[in-house]
């Protein structure tokens, strides 16, 4: 049952109800007054006879974000695949090889570390690249902070906007003109509005109210020079999507995404693991708890959920049944104000 | 337990993409967040964000419009400035749906929305009735290939729950749905604001015994748009993948029909032949390749392939063209004549292409075609076109991907125009 969503029971009237097919008529009356129409009988299935079958919903998302890939590698000069060690890069990364392989991918990865990192996420970063003999880049916030173009916020500040400017940085370094990003339209508000190939301008900044249209698959990928896009092949899938496809494709991924014991303490509703940036304060009180980690980010600023999920099924069925959402259990950083993501998003968060 | 916000559909169900399409005011984002509320789609952290929102914008009760409307500006003047996705599922099926906005500037918006939709939601204030931009939507889905119309007669509650109103809602659909070639039109009599006929049956309105809109988006045919066309398999090729051992092999999304190894194939424009000798994705070979799913294959000559060509089955190949007639939505404010030069993104391939004449703007209220020498801003017309380098087409009814292009400005990137090859089937020409 806790799989199912609940719905308002339909009333027993409506349980036989079929879409009426009457070809050619002028006008149709079922019952009293309810109009459907169906002007063309032929077009009302969608099954052809000897139809392969169809591929489905998760094979129907990997191939358009691979597509969404290949378009990125072909029309830009100097591509970058952004990787955070979390569970949508992860996924990406196992995307490039779909595209890509048996050659080598068209683009670096590049990790922006802010310097707060749980150590699981780092080894597990190391490794998968290990594994993929691909190039990785890494730009830190801490460079950011020692070369005076942010200020430090302290040892136990987030560094989770600062992230903005390090990675505009790297891109004016490298010459990039698109990254390559794991973000969702089902994480934020502001996100949902984003186009899957989205445009910036020479200051980094996303403008919402200006969007390129976006027709069909037609994703155009010109710019010019100090211009860059954000290109997000992940647009359509859901956070129950990207589980379901590692597990299905038995995708690794850093150990903290699954239920372990540790010391956390309860800051702004959100448990908090303690480390050397988050050091408890007298009156806060820590605690040794079962938790696991739904996103993955800035350790100051990233909360765990209490959980027993052990296993890949066991987060399907914890997330099916969650009524919090992924931002909303584990981001403080979407908490500012009303539109917290969107204002980062137009200094050019990711 | 009750809700499970996100939870995966039984499996055989099938996904519906749709976008709600309509004036500006006649209540799609209220609607689409009243259809998310009422099927516990929402997480309690975005429900609370909901109401704070309402709250501090000084709307009285929640205003579930804010849902979809998550942007700054947007909260501002209660308006959609552009489209939103949210992704829904029921023990039916998953939906993709794209909420759009209304307004006449935001157009282009729209038809990013409805380009990629199986069905449209049209949401008509029934006190009101059809207005223009209620028509010149529904048009321009239409002639994006949407064919199935689900209208939502939206604020009963302000039409006294009167039947009569419903009915005069639905013989304006009925004629308009008729005359664009519409395969299938639902109208349901709704009020978004309070509920009724959403995702829970009124009781308000006992003369109406047909669906609610949740119910009949549940019985809608999906699909339509990987299932268009039957015009013949088609591989534009995106990228050509060098193999370590020597030998190459092409990628790309496979539309309009199925590509097995064997196939006798056809490369265009060029025009050579060949055959397949394998069709595979990084998982390994396939015997049949259907439409949506990107693949790589091999052909059995070493021929000059690369990006931006066509593979084809040599029996039913597109056709290669350096001047044709194709129809516009016209974006960009300065009007569009004769003479300009453009880049075309068709497939693939990025060309030079010049507007060569224009031939005709549709009225969207009469649906006829008249001649006209410029389109303006978010209007809708025939143009002739020419282009640097010949390009494979087909008829955009017969396959929505070789059939569609988009127009970019040279200077400033700017897409301007969404562009189908042909000219709309329904237009009529009027006679003089």
């Amino acid at each position: 049952m806790t799989n199912q969503i609940g719905f308002y029971p339909f009333p027993d009237r409506f349980d036989r109800f079929q879409m009426a097919k009457i070809s050619g008529a002028t006008r149709n009356d079922i019952g009293a007054a309810h109009m459907t129409t169906t002007i063309d009988a032929q077009a009302g299935g969608t099954g052809r006879p000897n139809a392969p079958p169809s591929p489905d919903h998760l094979d129907l998302l990997e191939a358009h974000a691979v597509f969404v890939m290949r378009e990125v590698a072909a029309e830009c000069e100097r591509p970058v695949l952004l990787f955070s060690g979390g569970k949508d890069s992860a996924v990406l990364l196992r995307l490039a090889e779909k595209a890509f392989r048996p050659g080598r991918f068209p683009f670096p990865v590049m990790h922006v570390d802010t310097g707060h990192n749980f150590d699981e996420v780092l080894e597990f970063r190391d490794k998968a690249m290990a594994g993929l003999g691909e190039e990785l880049l890494v730009a830190s916030v801490q460079d950011s902070i020692d070369r005076g173009r942010v200020p430090d916020p302290g040892p136990g500040g987030s560094r989770n906007r600062l992230q903005s400017v390090t990675l505009l940085d790297a891109i004016a370094a490298h010459g990039f003109d698109a990254c390559i990003g794991g973000a969702r339209r089902d994480e934020d508000k502001a996100r949902a509005k984003e186009r899957v190939l989205s445009f910036r301008d020479v200051f980094g900044q996303w403008d919402p109210r200006h969007q390129r249209p976006e027709l069909w698959h037609l994703y155009h990928g010109r710019v010019r020079t100090g211009e860059h896009l954000r290109a997000f092949p992940l647009s359509d899938w859901t956070e129950l999507d990207v589980w379901q496809y590692i597990g299905r494709e038995h995708i690794a991924l850093p150990s903290i995404y699954f239920a372990h014991q540790r010391p956390v303490v309860e800051r702004d509703d959100m448990l908090l693991a303690v480390s050397e940036w988050v050091v408890p304060n007298p009156d806060e009180v820590v605690e040794d708890l079962t938790v696991r980690f739904r996103t993955v980010g800035d350790a100051t600023g990233t909360g765990a959920v209490r959980s027993h999920a052990h296993t890949v099924d066991d987060v399907i069925a914890e997330i099916a049944s969650s009524r919090v959402s992924e931002r909303g259990a584990t981001r403080a950083d979407d908490r500012f104000s009303e539109t917290s993501m969107e204002d980062r998003k137009r200094e050019g968060y990711f | 337990m009750t809700s499970t916000p996100g939870a995966e559909p039984a499996s055989g169900s099938s996904l519906l993409r749709f976008a709600t399409i309509g004036s500006v005011d006649d209540g799609k984002s209220t609607l689409i967040g009243r259809l998310l509320h009422d099927t516990k789609q929402l997480f309690d952290d975005q429900l609370e964000a909901v109401a704070s929102a309402s709250r501090r914008h000084g709307v009285e009760g929640v205003d579930l419009a804010f849902v979809t409307d998550g942007l700054r500006a947007e909260r501002e003047q209660g308006i959609t400035i552009d489209v939103a996705y949210r992704y829904a599922s029921t023990p039916r099926r998953k939906f993709v749906i794209a909420d759009c906005p209304g307004h006449v500037q935001y157009t282009r918006n729209m038809a990013t929305g409805a380009s990629t939709a199986d069905l449209a939601v049209v949401v008509v204030d029934a006190t009101t009735g059809l207005r223009e931009q209620t028509r010149r939507h529904t048009c321009i889905a239409a002639l994006l290939g949407v064919r199935h119309l689900l209208v939502a007669a939206n604020k009963m509650d302000l039409a006294g729950w009167d039947e009569a109103t419903y009915r005069s809602v639905g013989d304006e659909v009925d004629a308009l749905a008729r005359r664009l070639g519409m395969a299938t039109v639902t109208v349901v009599p709704v009020s978004a604001l309070l509920g009724d006929n959403v995702a829970v049956a009124s009781t308000r309105m006992p003369w109406y015994r047909g669906p609610t809109l949740l119910h009949a988006l549940e019985e809608a045919p999906a699909g339509a748009w990987a299932h268009e066309g039957d015009g013949g398999a088609r591989l534009p090729v995106q990228w050509v993948v060098r193999h370590p051992g020597g030998g190459r092999s092409y990628a790309g999304m496979v539309s309009g029909g199925t590509f097995r190894p064997g196939d006798d194939v056809v490369v265009l424009p060029g025009g050579q032949r060949s055959r397949l000798t394998s069709v595979e994705t990084f998982d390994g070979p396939l015997d049949e390749a259907p439409a949506s799913l990107s693949v790589t294959v091999r052909l059995d000559d070493e021929l000059d392939v690369s990006r931006g060509d066509l593979i084809a089955p040599a029996g039913s190949s597109a056709e290669v063209v350096r001047e044709f007639d194709a129809t516009l939505c016209w974006f960009a404010d300065p009007p569009v004549e004769a003479g300009r030069r453009f880049r075309i993104k068709h497939t693939t391939r990025l060309t030079p292409a010049q507007t060569v004449s224009v031939l005709s703007r549709l009225d969207v209220g009469s649906l006829e075609l008249e001649s006209t020498s410029a389109l303006g801003p978010n209007e809708i017309g025939v143009v002739r076109l020419a282009v640097g380098t010949p390009l494979a087409v087909d008829p955009y009814r017969a396959n929505r991907v070789t059939g569609s292009f988009v127009m970019i400005d040279e200077q400033t990137n700017a897409t301007v125009a969404a562009g189908m090859v042909g000219v709309p089937e329904f237009a009529a020409v009027p006679q003089r």
